[in-house]
């Protein structure tokens, strides 16, 4: 039963139902087929023999109990978390278990996976790429069906950019939609998870399963995504934002995303071109917020803890600790990370006036393709610049989604759907509807 | 822009080696010059956002939970003063 790995979580559901196969059988065939493919890959770094559920994968910065959880970096070469995060112990409720542990960029720093401290991970369209990051192990898994579905997390597009650089879906939730706790903490006023995963409609799903308030973590605040039939609404506004397609895009990528925005406009939707005029001074409110959180966030690795010194950190991490520490420094604070701050009120202002005009807001994932492995990682700068798109959805907290909607150069491309903060539900649609007349997601990398 | 590398670095406990400071002061002030674009955003009278929750001092009850592995009545952990 090779197929078996190709279904969708929904699939597998109705499968199981129907006892078109076992459990057994399931997560068998999952084993063998990453005994077989991961070698390859390297998009897992631990993997679950034991496995007995719906098997997904889980990025490796989501602490799950008795399994080794190393955020990818030689600081927690040997970290065994005592607990499991919110999201798994809400996932093993629905039946969904822990095939194995992804690897990712360091601490989910980094825009192409490279920046594991366990090696890259390669994407499965073309082993000589990228698969984006910082979600790398997680999104190439799913795009090589080595897993039913997986987690990442997204802190600036590190669902969205993995997802659509290996032409898979990937939802970035509403900020405090679902709980992090058990989540190895980035960009706390940033991170959220989300699935990457094979359908729109098992999206939905998964975020059903994993959102709702949880005590433990005192930003999660939000009601419960509740999965309804996602229907076609003819008379949805999409707003398309001219700054999401000016200097920087590639010319062929531009084209594949017009493309997609047609079909949705054949499909009844009414396209009208708004403006985010903040959206240049975005990436650099970004990296300043981020790297400042870091910069906290990564003090607790002080040697004693976790048993492992800080020069076990990887080039990226310390240099983003070292950014955020010059940035919260006595003189710069005002004018560094509160200047930032400013500026992220007014990316979100802008969000809030162009949604007064459409429902959603769509636009690319990644202004190119999968990059060549090696190609960008000695220049920072230009590696930030690939999380262009991205990063404002995380700036304003909202939810954002990335679909397949074509390939340039054999490589796939996303299409991103940015939505008003707790309504999944429209992205969710749109998505769907688009899904549903095209056959993108049916292509697979041969492997 | 000139960042003080040395400096930085010990203000985040980070020891670093004589090529990473020199790397470092290269990259980080090639960012920070990039950075500089924020200056350009006209933020008079805009209040910051640092969480778009807006919550803040959010508790919960304290309660006891699984922690390191305990076995016959000790914590396992790996070794720390030996390295």
């Amino acid at each position: 039963m090779n197929d078996l790995t190709s279904l969708t979580l929904t699939e597998v559901i109705e499968s199981l139902k129907d006892k078109k196969f076992s459990l057994n059988e399931l997560n068998k065939s999952y084993l063998e087929r990453i005994r077989k493919l991961n070698p390859k890959l390297n998009a897992y770094l631990a993997v679950n023999d034991s496995c007995q559920k719906i098997p997904a994968a889980i990025k490796d910065v989501i602490s799950t109990k008795d399994i080794i959880t190393t955020a990818s970096s030689k600081i927690l070469a040997n970290f065994v978390p005592p607990y499991d995060a919110s999201v798994i112990k809400m996932l093993d409720t629905q039946g969904v278990g822990v095939i194995g542990k992804t690897n990712c960029d360091e601490f989910a720093m980094g825009s192409s996976g490279e920046n594991s401290a366990y090696g890259p991970t390669k994407n499965p369209w073309n082993l000589n790429k990228v698969p984006g990051g910082s979600s790398s192990g997680s999104a190439a898994a799913v795009a090589a069906d080595l897993c039913v579905f997986a987690l990442g997390s997204d802190t600036g597009g590190s669902i969205r950019q993995p997802a659509s650089l290996c032409g898979v879906v990937g939802l970035k939730p509403t900020y405090g939609r679902v709980s992090r706790y058990g989540l190895i903490a980035v960009t706390s006023s940033f991170d959220t998870i989300g699935p990457i995963i094979k359908s729109v409609d098992d999206a939905a799903l998964v975020l059903e399963w994993i959102s709702g308030e949880d005590k433990m973590d005192g930003n999660c605040y939000g009601k419960k995504f509740v999965r309804t039939p996602l229907r076609w609404t003819h008379n949805i506004r999409i707003g398309v934002p001219r700054e999401y397609f000016g200097e920087g895009l590639d010319p062929k990528v531009k084209k594949v995303i017009q493309d997609a925005i047609k079909k949705l406009e054949e499909l009844g939707a009414e396209i009208k071109e708004v403006s985010l005029p903040h959206s240049e001074y975005a990436l650099a409110a970004y990296y300043i917020i981020n790297t400042s959180e870091i910069s906290s966030n990564l003090a607790r690795f002080d040697g004693i803890r976790y048993g492992k010194s800080r020069d076990n950190f990887g080039e990226e991490v310390k240099r983003r600790i070292m950014l955020g520490t010059y940035a919260l420094s006595s003189g710069y604070y005002d004018e560094y990370y509160v200047k930032a701050a400013k500026v992220r009120t007014l990316i979100k202002q802008d969000f809030e006036k162009a949604f007064e005009k459409c429902d959603v807001i769509v636009g690319p994932v990644s202004p190119t393709v999968a990059w060549n492995i090696g190609e960008k990682i000695n220049d920072p700068l230009t590696m930030y610049l690939s999380d262009i798109y991205t990063i404002s959805a995380n700036l304003a907290g909202i939810p954002a989604l990335s679909i397949p909607c074509g390939f340039v150069d054999r490589l796939p491309v996303g299409l991103q759907v940015l939505g008003k903060a707790w309504d999944e539900e429209t992205i969710l649609k749109v998505g769907f509807a688009y899904e549903q007349v095209t056959d993108w997601r049916k292509d697979k990398p041969k492997l | 822009m000139k960042i003080n590398v040395k400096h930085v670095a010990k203000l985040a406990n980070l020891p670093l080696s004589q090529n990473e400071e020199e790397k470092y002061a290269k990259q980080l002030s090639k960012i920070l010059d990039y950075m500089e674009k924020l200056n350009q955003a006209d933020t008079l009278g805009v209040e910051p956002t640092f969480n778009v929750s807006g919550l803040s001092n959010v508790t919960r009850d304290d309660e006891t939970e699984a922690s390191l592995t305990n076995k016959k009545g000790h914590y396992v952990t790996k070794g720390v003063f030996n390295e």
